[in-house]
């Protein structure tokens, strides 16, 4: 029998696991969309140094995400993303995109801007609409990666026909993305193991967390044992909902099991505390509405807009979201987090003048 | 009055509920069913309905005899940048239900009078037919710098030619937003949801208007056009009162008005959540009847 902290798969001939820090793009998010092109250059110097080999700026919701649905971009991303690229000297410089809300228009800029990693994400039942983007990310010489998200709503063998739809496209690594961060050790590895399965010989396997159980470093210490090789995770888990995997913590753990990521855990901490940290609004934290996305299984992006939603109408932000749960809304459908709130209202003012 | 006879080409969704719509016309005659695969469902029941079924293709029907008046094109926007001409030197007036956007784009409530002599005219796209009259409506009370659209559809309502073509989707419909929507600059944003039972297909139309606008009168112009859009789809509804946001740095400064509305369809093919059907096929039908109606002497 192999020790368990044997991996099966590895990255590379030097990493065991390559690590993409998502601070710049699923931060974005907590961010409210509003870094600074300093900031932006900062982090990425801070990153680049620590060993982080790929490093992903994007508006949260992906190009062409700036727009009231998702709101707008204090820099505009494209100018963020070739900051990035000119500050990073060894990190690859990621985006994600969207179909649907992005175009293949704004892959060519990305990669004109001097991005070379192309994300490219989908509802985990819908890879199909990505097949034309993947096509065109490959032909363009760009390395690709497939984002299955909200991939807690669907069984292993499902996500594993997803997966090969996007392969079959074009796609090179593809992502089991815990959007709702509802996920729960097992069932991670589980997805990881069929999609794996399915694909293994031909692309690799990813995780993306987040933390709104509290999960994100166990669930992908799992993914890591089930076979995946790419592992995302945002340091400060600067990242929507409440946040994603603390990479700074990630390392430390891949150090103490022996498993190789390049990167200098002294060197994420200091960047950590020193950097990343006066860029965020406030830390990512567990609370009442967080936890509620996790319980919930609701998509990790949607939290600010539920609190805004919640204080424009007077109603309270985890009911929002619990309803946003039950519709079995999707990535995206910000826009009816307006609607649930005046649908709440209604019942609010009804009961108000039947009492 | 003797109908204009009509060919549906792309026997899928779109197609198929397009022809249980033509059945019903005073106006157009749906003749020929035209598609590729001999196992195609919709080809089936068109040839139950009596209309005659050929998956050999236009090259098949541009051999007949006897033309149509009318072609409804419902395959990809591909396909129909290949046949556009083809039907254009046929004499055929072409419908053309893709992305596509070879003809000028027409939105019945808006601008269903415009272009009747054109050979080729483009209904957008679902999501366009959904949300355009909403953003014409804000646009005749205010003007509009900025109108983003989001299109939320059911999955299953969502078939291969708008899966493959989810790019066009979004270019085609915001030109129509600021083409016949008459916004400074448009976005469109399209989502396909897998929830079960099927959502109805749901739009959100956003629009930056000056501070000073007349807040009533663009409501009063929402309200208008509601009813504008329930003459061919009864199904389409308000879900709540515009909403008016004041000026915020989230707004990047400029009063939102926000629009919610829900499309429920006639369920002629696809059930009732497929709105997105329903509104685009409704649209058509609309369309090819104004293009019938100017055609009178001409009719083969």
């Amino acid at each position: 029998m192999t020790d368990l902290n044997t991996l099966a798969r590895t990255w590379s001939e030097d990493l065991d696991l390559r690590l993409t820090d998502t601070c710049l793009r699923d931060g974005s998010h907590h961010k409210r969309h509003q870094f600074t092109a300093q900031e932006v250059h900062d982090i990425v110097e801070a990153l680049d140094a620590s060993g982080v080999p790929v490093i992903e700026v994007t508006h949260g919701d992906g190009l062409g995400g700036s727009s009231f649905n998702y709101g707008f971009s204090r820099t505009p991303e494209q100018e963020l993303i070739r900051i990035a690229a000119e500050t990073a000297r060894r990190a690859r410089i990621a985006f994600l995109m969207l179909p649907g809300v992005g175009t293949k228009d704004d892959i060519r800029a990305a990669q004109d801007n001097g991005g070379e990693i192309c994300r490219i994400a989908t509802h985990c039942t819908e890879a199909d609409v990505s097949q034309q983007h993947f096509a065109l990310a490959r032909e363009l010489g760009l390395e690709t990666v497939g984002f299955l998200m909200m991939s807690h709503t669907q069984p292993p063998e499902v996500l594993a026909k997803q997966a090969r739809i996007m392969v079959d496209a074009g796609c090179q690594c593809v992502y089991v993305v815990d959007s709702a961060g509802a996920l729960i050790m097992e069932q991670t590895a589980d997805r990881v193991s069929a999609i794996l399965a399915e694909i293994g010989h031909q692309a690799s396997v990813g995780f993306h967390g987040h933390e709104n159980l509290g999960l994100g470093v166990a669930n992908t210490v799992i993914a890591a044992r089930a076979g995946a090789t790419q592992i995302d995770g945002s340091v400060r888990r600067f990242g929507a909902g409440a946040g994603n995997t603390p990479l700074e913590a990630f390392v430390g753990v891949c150090d103490k099991l022996g498993w190789r990521t390049g990167i200098d855990f002294l060197q994420i901490v200091d960047a950590s505390e020193d950097v990343i940290k006066p860029a965020m609004p406030e830390e990512c934290q567990l609370d009442r509405m967080t936890l509620m996305m996790g319980y919930a299984g609701v998509y990790s992006s949607f939290l600010k807009h539920a609190g805004n939603a919640a204080e424009r109408y007077g109603v309270s932000g985890a009911k929002i979201l619990l309803e946003a749960g039950r519709r079995k809304l999707i990535g995206g459908q910000e826009d009816q987090l307006i609607d649930i709130a005046l649908m709440l209202k209604a019942e609010a003012d009804k009961e108000a003048a039947n009492s | 009055m003797a109908k204009a006879t009509a060919a549906i080409v792309g026997p899928g969704n779109i197609g198929t509920d397009l022809m249980y719509k033509l059945l019903r016309s005073d106006l157009v005659e749906p003749r020929w069913m035209i598609g590729v695969d001999p196992t195609s469902e919709g080809l089936r029941l068109a040839a139950d309905k009596g209309l005659e079924a050929s998956h050999e293709g236009v090259d098949w029907l541009l051999k007949q005899d006897e033309l149509p008046d009318l072609v409804f094109e419902a395959t990809s926007a591909h396909v129909h940048r290949e046949y556009a001409p083809r039907y254009e030197e046929a004499g055929i007036r072409a419908v053309d239900l893709t992305p596509a956007a070879v003809g000028p784009a027409v939105i019945p409530p808006v601008n269903g009078e415009a272009h009747l002599g054109a050979m080729n005219v483009n209904m957008i796209t679902c999501g366009g037919q959904a949300t355009i009259p909403m953003v014409a409506a804000v646009s005749r009370a205010a003007r509009v710098s900025y109108a983003e659209i989001v299109a939320s559809v059911s999955s299953r309502s969502a078939g291969p030619g708008t899966r493959a073509n989810i790019d066009e989707f979004t270019r085609t419909t915001s030109r129509g937003v600021q083409e016949i929507g008459g916004a400074e600059r448009g976005k469109a944003i399209i989502i396909l949801n897998p929830a079960e039972p099927p959502m109805i297909m749901r739009d959100t139309i956003f629009c930056a208007v000056p501070p000073d606008a007349d807040r009533d009168a663009i409501v009063q112009s929402v309200v208008a056009m509601e009813k504008a859009v329930q003459e061919y789809v009864p199904g389409y509804r308000l879900l709540q009162e515009p909403q008016v946001d004041d000026p915020s740095p989230a707004t990047q400064g400029q009063t939102k008005v926000s629009i919610f509305v829900e499309v429920e369809g006639a369920g002629d093919h696809l059930p009732p959540y497929a709105g997105n059907l329903d509104i685009m096929t409704a649209a058509a039908t609309q369309v090819g009847e104004n293009i019938a109606r100017s055609m009178t002497g001409s009719i083969r």
